[in-house]
């Protein structure tokens, strides 16, 4: 562990994970948290709960395909959902810079709720403070959720041998419009933020009861930081196939460019579900016929292969591993 | 066309069929970073029979650059509070010789370091910031060596005097031939980048086959250029025929740029430089010119260095000459990986080592 806190450790990769695990999470140890799940599942008085938070610190917080606000609802409500979680309440803090334009706040907060009325969630309680100009950069949220368990059957060591992995969509398009709309060498790409509210997308799914195993939505490190979670420590491996992960062109032509590779770069309205072969094809059909799943694909199955790791076979037939994201890809992306 | 194409043309199984059913053994070095990327990254490697073995080059920017640069650097970016350290993403993470010293770690302690997709960008950031001084890192070979030098011309043009640049420019040819003059090198044919061949021209390369006898093609960057280049090689070894091969005439001419190369000439000028792991070559590096030297960051900013070089078991010097496959160093995966990297070929992007541990490391 490194004695600063260096920019790596908010990639959403390794470094983070090291951050949670030696720092943060052995002084708060207890059996909810210790899943490092997207939410907690927490029982009051025979009620299973799903809680959540996230901050959003993204720069520009008006970018391509939504804005700071929007983000900050659907994070936290996307957590939710995938836990199996029907999404209820929310709480919203804002820390602002002072001077911050209170017409760019209004537009905010319409933004928020008019995520929140779709999502079916209402903001309960806030918090607002004000710091002085130079010590924030213009707005940073937080947003904490309560949803109330719905489908109580999803989990990680349900995973088993033969079951399938499905993208809802295509890949990396949140991470590929941050970079667009902040480098001007490729400003000239029109690739459009993901951000979108996925308990519906996730409903849809989970209605196929247990043969569902674990859904994620997979932020910051991309599908292949997700990937790794779902089998780093176990025995179990992950094989993908190049050709079948959907990639937006524009996505990948600019990923290309910059050096980035899709598969790390993050989503914001994408749900990676790992489930029984035997539903696929028909979850596949249905997604197909939803509104943020037109894209969906199978993209991998689950093998004993190469234990806990994710191996892709690329397009010329070759294989490679896919590793957990290594260092900042792109700081404040969300 | 679209990208896919690239990655994958038509045929290529067959190719692919054709060098598994090949006997020879054959050792062929990618010169350059971004070629040891596309071939992790497509798997190539997994494709093609154990005697056909691609190594690694010194063509990594970050991967050669001398510790004694990274420890001026960093003391540049500590001794002078008024600097902005404008530099490609890659350097960020390049430990100095002192243990646990990088830009990221003197940045997140306060030191301003701005990550820049282009030199132009640093120009932008010195336009921006009239109280500070700009020093911008210009490192990698002839392919990023045109950016700076176009990003001088545009300061003198704008009348900037707070953008300087720190050359670590290097040049491909003095590199290749110090590493065809070592004693055991054992390589049979080489894999020459397309990039860098777009500048210099077909005639770059010729060296390679008119004084050292070496079957040579210079290739492209998607999977496909690369698998067709193999077959080239190896075609040129089985029938004892080296010559050099262009498979990357969409982008190679013969003589390469000739406005770049005069504009090159114009502001920088040939010099010795050192190299990770090869040491000192002479006539190998580009430095600005004495009548420019009012750019030049290592004439404006001094610093004193303590010499701080110790041993510490990193072997990246092996296998930037191909000696070493990086798993083979000591250090490899225990100690050494992308989240704490001892040597810089873990640290870019395009470092062997970073290929190795991110891609093959099964």
């Amino acid at each position: 562990m490194d004695e600063i806190i260096t920019l790596s450790y908010g990639s959403g990769g390794k470094k983070t994970s090291q951050l949670i695990e030696e720092i943060i999470l052995p002084p708060l140890a207890n059996k909810e948290l210790n899943l490092l799940s997207d939410g907690a599942i927490l029982e009051i008085q025979s009620n299973k709960l799903a809680f959540s938070t996230d901050s959003f610190v993204v720069s520009p917080y008006f970018f391509p395909g939504g804005d700071i606000g929007k983000l900050a609802v659907c994070g936290t409500v996307n957590d939710l959902s995938v836990c199996g979680a029907t999404p209820m309440y929310l709480s919203l803090s804002f820390i602002i810079e002072e001077g911050f334009k209170i017409d760019d706040l209004k537009k905010i907060v319409s933004s928020i709720a008019e995520t929140a009325q779709k999502c079916n969630v209402k903001v309960v309680t806030g918090d607002t403070k004000v710091v002085e100009k130079g010590k924030g950069d213009g707005i940073f949220i937080n947003t904490s959720g309560i949803g109330v368990i719905k489908y109580d059957f999803l989990g990680k060591d349900k995973i088993a041998e033969g079951d399938t992995v499905i993208v809802t969509g295509t890949v990396g398009d949140h991470g590929a419009a941050i970079m667009a709309s902040r480098n001007k060498l490729v400003d000239e790409f029109t690739v459009k933020s993901d951000c979108a509210p996925l308990n519906e997308l996730a409903e849809l799914i989970l209605l196929y009861g247990n043969k569902v195993k674990i859904l994620r939505d997979p932020t910051r490190g991309g599908i292949a930081t997700t990937l790794n979670e779902f089998v780093e420590g176990g025995h179990l491996s992950i094989e993908l196939y190049e050709e079948s992960i959907p990639i937006n062109d524009e996505t990948n032509s600019l990923c290309e460019i910059l050096g980035i590779d899709p598969l790390y770069s993050a989503n914001e309205g994408k749900i990676l579900a790992i489930v029984d072969s035997s539903i696929a094809d028909n979850l596949i059909n249905d997604l197909h016929n939803s509104d943020y799943g037109k894209n969906a694909k199978i993209i991998g199955k689950v093998t004993k292969n190469y234990p806990a790791k994710v191996v892709l076979h690329t397009l010329l037939g070759g294989k490679r591993i896919l590793s957990k994201l290594t260092g900042a890809q792109l700081p404040r992306i969300c | 066309m679209q990208l896919s194409q690239f990655k994958k043309p038509h045929d290529i199984e067959k190719i692919i069929d054709y060098l598994n059913t090949v006997e020879l053994k054959v050792n062929i070095m990618e010169v350059c970073g971004t070629h040891t990327m596309a071939i992790a990254k497509s798997g190539i490697k997994s494709l093609l029979p154990t005697n056909i073995r691609l190594i690694s080059g010194p063509g990594c920017p970050v991967c050669v650059t001398d510790s004694k640069d990274i420890d001026t650097i960093l003391e540049i970016c500590k001794q002078y509070k008024d600097v902005i350290i404008a530099t490609y993403g890659d350097m960020l993470k390049v430990p100095g010789s002192r243990y646990g010293e990088s830009l990221e770690k003197l940045r997140a302690q306060g030191a301003k370091v701005e990550i820049v997709y282009s030199a132009l960008d640093a120009v932008e950031l010195a336009k921006n910031n009239p109280e500070k001084n700009i020093v911008f890192l210009g490192i990698g070979f002839e392919t990023t060596t045109p950016g700076t030098v176009l990003a001088l011309e545009e300061a003198i043009k704008l009348g900037i005097n707070n953008f300087f640049i720190y050359s670590m420019h290097k040049l491909v040819e003095p590199a290749l031939r110090a590493l065809l003059n070592e004693p055991d090198f054992d390589i049979d044919a080489f894999l020459c980048p397309g990039h860098v061949g777009a500048v210099i021209g077909e005639e770059g390369f010729e060296f390679l086959v008119k004084e050292f006898n070496k079957p040579s093609v210079i290739c492209g960057f998607e999977a496909g250029d690369i698998i067709v280049s193999i077959y080239k090689m190896v075609e040129q070894i089985k029938n004892n025929k080296p010559q050099l091969e262009n498979e990357y005439t969409r982008v190679v001419k013969k003589n390469g740029n000739l406005l770049i190369k005069e504009k090159v000439e114009k502001y920088l000028e040939v010099s010795d430089d050192n190299w990770r792991g090869l040491g000192n070559i002479p006539r190998s590096g580009l430095k600005l010119k004495e009548e420019y030297r009012e750019f030049d960051a290592e004439k404006k900013f001094k610093v004193y260095l303590v010499n701080t070089e110790k041993e510490n078991g990193c072997q990246c010097g092996e296998v930037i000459k191909g000696k070493i496959e990086p798993k083979e160093c000591k250090l490899f995966a225990k100690v050494c990986s992308p989240e704490n990297p001892i040597g810089p070929c873990m640290v870019s992007s395009e470092g062997a080592c970073a290929a190795h541990y991110k891609y093959l490391n099964f």
